[in-house]
């Protein structure tokens, strides 16, 4: 057994003339909490696909759990749990029974599907809705009720797609908390999401635009690579020296968060005196002060310096 | 194939459609009402056509005839006028289907044994213009007619139906035509539904496989086709005395090989419809020529060859075959096996494309 769950060199997919995911490397490791990190429409939903063996890739190759995909998809369908974007649980069934179904289609036995229903149901909160219909659970037990369907069979991986786009921010933690506890079990998760805190507690994570994989590392290296480059302006007219700022070479983005600007400049010129000076003129009361870069800083580089790189002839 | 996955899928089926209540009532109620409706309503041995008259001879003898015609029921008077003018008009305005014209004449042209009387028709719908031609070759009431009677020169005997009662040929082809009506939808929407609500993603994620897919979605739906056909046939019996001559284990095996392959037919659509609305447009495109084309509503015989090959592709033309010398001329499997091994071949050419193009991909 390797220490690599999910290997996958020059993974492409198009359709029609679209390139959704064009030539990704990937190396996810065993036992990680794997973050895919992009916005809407970048990728992620394909690649994960791709992946489980659901959708053929155009090009490239794809190693999980030590099966080739998609020529191996069947076996691997044994031993991978997918929780899909949508909710896709039966609505007019009820918790209890979605759960049987999808233990016994596992290959449970008729005992064990038992003992582990009821298992599920008491670690994932449930256990006071087993007689509800799924259709009329909240967002944030409906979230429970698939994270305890994909994981019945005790998968040796986990894929997860966008698995808090429609939950509040407790549940949100709360849902976070499961995932690390699989984690400590042993059990591979790879996870998509477009938020930035979630994306902070992976061990590793791939940020992807627009069909490329434009980062990957864990969250510190990633972060590290921007030491020296962050700053935070306090002034009393943000707006205008936003503006000031927003022209100048050298910056790379201005973030206002309430009356302080967030700078992130690109790694020619990281100097908290060069920024003064084009400040100078905004107002009396200017302080520029380095911070710590963090994850949106990363996913800001990486998605701009893709956009350039494809902005230059060939 | 694993039964215990399969029996899994096919009990998920059924609780899904116990919680489905406007289903469940479709399944017991579309059988009833259509055996009500057909079996009441339709009936192509028309009686009391509104009828009027134009008597302009107005003699004891033509008094008579017209008096002849109304006794054999086929017409009712509605309205007596004077010229056959005010008789065009009704016709026109509807209000009449046939128009008897006794011409003044009427007693010499007896005489002379020219045409005597002229019966207008609204030609305007082919069973009311058979049926009122009937009332041409209906004798008029003088001593003569007796040869007339006599030296008929054809006689017609009706076995299996001689009263000639519509129901008789209509409620087993209504078991034909409810089956083909609801099982293909039924299976249809079935798995188009798990797509359009995003359960399929998940079930092709599982090692269900896709034979064991199609067959616990399937299964359950036979079962109910199964009770739609007692539901009918019992009701048939009941209310329409409809005669079941041979056995019923044959009508039952027939059943099955209807509702398997319409079962087979609905899977196909499945796997090629997006959308729920889909899926019921592409059943109603085969259940018309069904209805048109099986020899349900209209005799095979009488039909262009073109129609009778496509006739002959369809389920329930085959189903009809079987079921009528089943239930009203005591045949068997034996007599009837062509019918059979055609059904069987739809059954294997359809579920055969059906497993081919579901795919447990995305794309």
């Amino acid at each position: 057994m390797t220490d690599i769950a999910i290997q996958a060199r020059g993974l492409t997919k198009r359709f029609g003339t679209l390139v959704a995911v064009n030539a990704v490397d990937l190396t996810v490791p065993r036992a990680h909490v794997y973050g895919f990190l992009g916005p809407n429409g970048s990728g992620k939903s394909t690649t994960i696909r791709m992946l489980c063996g659901l959708l053929t890739p155009s090009a490239g190759t794809i190693e999980v759990l030590g099966l080739s995909i998609p020529r191996q998809a069947e076996q691997l369908k044994r031993r991978i749990g997918y929780m899909t974007q949508k909710f896709s649980l039966f609505d007019d069934l009820s918790v209890r029974q979605n759960l049987e179904f999808l233990a016994t289609v596992q290959g449970l036995s008729r005992h064990d599907t038992r003992t582990r229903v009821d298992e599920l149901l008491l670690r994932y909160h449930l256990d006071d809705r087993q007689p509800q219909l799924a259709g009329t659970l909240s967002g944030g037990q409906k979230q429970r009720l698939a994270l305890a369907g994909a994981v019945v069979h005790r998968p040796e991986l986990l894929f997860l797609d966008e698995p808090t786009s429609a939950v509040d921010p407790e549940s949100r933690r709360d849902f976070w908390e499961k995932l690390f506890e699989l984690a400590d079990e042993g059990t591979t998760i790879l996870v998509s999401s477009h938020y930035m805190d979630e994306a902070e507690r992976c061990h590793r994570l791939a940020i992807l635009d627009n069909g490329n994989l434009v980062a990957d590392g864990t969250p510190r290296d990633l972060t590290a690579k921007l030491q020296g480059r962050t700053f935070l302006v306090r002034t009393d007219s943000p707006r205008r020296a936003k503006q000031v700022l927003d022209t100048q070479p050298g910056v790379l983005s201005v973030a206002q968060i309430g009356n302080e600007l967030r700078v992130l400049m690109t790694d020619t010129h990281p100097n908290a005196d060069l920024l003064r000076g084009k400040l100078a003129g905004v107002g009396a009361d200017v302080d520029v002060q380095p911070v710590e870069p963090n994850l949106e800083d990363v996913f800001v580089v990486a998605t701009r310096r893709h956009a350039s790189q494809q902005e230059q002839p060939a | 194939m694993n039964l215990r996955r399969l029996w899994a899928i096919m009990v998920k089926e059924l609780r899904q459609l116990r919680r489905d209540r406007v289903t469940l009532a479709m399944i017991m109620g579309m059988p009833i009402l259509q055996l009500l409706l057909f079996g009441y309503a339709i009936n192509l041995n028309l009686r009391h056509l509104p009828a009027a008259v134009a008597d302009q001879a107005q003699t004891s003898g033509s008094r008579a005839a017209i008096q002849d015609l109304f006794a054999s029921g086929v017409i009712e008077l509605d309205a007596q006028v004077q010229t056959p003018q005010q008789l065009l008009d009704l016709l026109r305005q509807g209000r009449i289907s046939v128009g008897i014209v006794v011409p003044p004449d009427f007693e010499r042209r007896r005489l002379d044994g020219r045409e005597a009387l002229q019966v207008l028709v609204d030609g305007s719908d082919n069973v009311v213009q058979s049926a009122a031609g009937q009332l041409a070759q209906y004798p008029l009431n003088q001593p003569d007619n007796f040869h007339a009677r006599a030296i008929t020169p054809i006689s017609v005997v009706s076995f299996y139906n001689p009263e000639r009662r519509s129901p008789v040929n209509i409620v087993p082809g209504l078991v034909g035509v409810i089956l083909t009506m609801t099982m293909v939808l039924f299976t249809a929407v079935a798995i188009v539904r798990e797509t359009e609500r995003g359960n399929l993603e998940l079930l092709i994620t599982t090692p269900v496989s896709r034979t064991e897919l199609m067959i616990g979605k399937v299964l359950p739906y036979a079962g109910i086709g199964l009770l739609q056909t007692t539901v009918i046939l019992a009701l048939g019996v009941w209310l329409f005395r409809v005669p079941v001559r041979g056995s019923l284990g044959d009508i039952y095996m027939a059943a099955s090989l209807l509702i398997l392959a319409n079962l087979s037919l609905g899977l196909l659509i499945s796997t090629r419809a997006k959308s729920q609305f889909q899926a019921m447009q592409m059943t109603f495109f085969v259940f018309l020529p069904s209805i048109l084309l099986s020899g349900f509503m209209f005799p095979y015989a009488g039909m262009p060859v073109v129609a009778q090959w496509i006739s002959e592709l369809l389920p329930l033309t085959h189903f009809l075959r079987l079921v009528r010398g089943i239930m009203l001329r005591g045949a068997d499997f034996g007599d009837l096996w062509h019918d059979a091994v055609a059904l069987l071949a739809f059954i294997a050419v359809m579920l055969t494309l059906a497993i081919r193009l579901f795919h447990k991909r995305l794309d």
